[in-house]
């Protein structure tokens, strides 16, 4: 697909880098504040979005983004339901987060047992699908030839 | 309460406006409007996990509106005007929402009022979660950990909503138009 203006690549190319860690933040403080794996996930979708409509691509890198982005799409999910087997290697049931990984100091970056990793597999879930999801919709070579 | 009304007609407004206007990239911005005042009306109603989810997937549903609109074309070419065949139909739908509207408000005066929750099970989870799960968000506590079950079917909904587009839009199977090359 084509790239936009000078002054949208500039905007864009300030601003990407801030979007992707603020979607990271709300991932990683999802056990703490408002937020979690979702809504980072989406920032995180939102920051590749902005920088491949802004910049614009080719088919080649189209085609690669496209199979990676479903590839890591595909290994958040697989990380959350690990997330939940491991309730079974720690002896006790499916998804029983506490007593596998112990809660932590309450309040602290590492605690909530379960929250942050399975926030953690979600924000990479959502990200990947979203931006394969924009690819596939968006994407000259799919829909329409520019 | 009142300005939960407000934005609700405001939302009916712009719903109208969008229906109507005849530029799509305006139709859009009419649907961001009532898509960013159901983000303010999670804020008042004390949810701000639900109004970041909103907030940022009405700003992406925008700009793949913009996006898609500026690649396409801007003109509503849908014809409108009376059809007679569309009468009875009309009508029927019209006689249903009344019905509709009529039992539900019947159903909705046997609810408890708002904020009184039957279900006893939530004082629990806010009494219990930082407690047992060590998070200090009670919100994920319950998505993630009492009720883990409910978002390992709500990824397995993502995944499988991710993987139809994927099908769908795929070059590779696709006959005529768009197959040549590789894929």
């Amino acid at each position: 697909m084509r790239g936009m203006s000078l002054i949208v690549q500039t905007v864009a190319r300030l601003l990407a880098g801030m979007l992707f860690l603020f979607g990271t933040y709300i991932v990683l403080h999802g056990h703490l504040t408002p937020g979690g794996g979702f809504a980072g996930g989406v920032l995180i979708a939102a920051a590749f979005i902005l920088v491949s409509l802004a910049f614009g691509s080719v088919e080649q890198t189209e085609r690669n983004s496209y199979t990676l982005s479903s590839v890591v799409e595909s290994l958040g999910g697989v990380l959350f339901v690990s997330l939940a087997l491991a309730g079974y290697a720690a002896g006790t049931f499916f998804f029983q987060g506490a007593a596998a990984y112990g809660t932590g100091t309450p309040l602290r970056l590492i605690s909530g047992g379960i929250i942050l990793p399975a926030n953690i597999a979600i924000g990479i879930k959502v990200g990947a699908g979203l931006f394969a999801v924009f690819l596939a919709l968006g994407a000259s070579r799919f829909v329409m030839k520019d | 309460m009142i300005e939960l009304y407000v934005l609700l007609a405001a939302m009916i407004i712009a719903a109208l406006v969008a229906i109507e206007i005849k530029d799509l990239l305006a139709a859009a911005v009419a649907l961001g409007i009532v898509g960013f005042s159901v983000a303010i009306m999670f804020i008042l109603l004390q949810a701000p996990d639900l109004a970041i989810v909103q907030i940022v997937v009405e700003t992406l549903t925008v700009v793949f509106f913009a996006a898609v609109i500026l690649r396409t074309t801007n003109s509503d070419t849908t014809v409108g005007g009376f059809r007679r065949e569309l009468v009875l139909p009309t009508v029927v739908y019209v006689g249903f929402g009344l019905l509709f509207l009529l039992v539900a408000g019947q159903a909705m005066a046997g609810l408890p009022g708002f904020g009184n929750p039957t279900m006893l099970v939530a004082r629990e989870y806010i009494a219990l979660g930082l407690e047992r799960t060590g998070a200090g968000n009670v919100v994920a506590a319950i998505i993630l950990d009492f009720r883990g079950y409910d978002t390992l079917g709500e990824v397995t909904v993502l995944f499988t909503a991710v993987v139809g587009v994927l099908t769908i839009m795929r070059r590779a199977g696709r006959k005529g138009q768009g197959a040549e090359g590789r894929g």
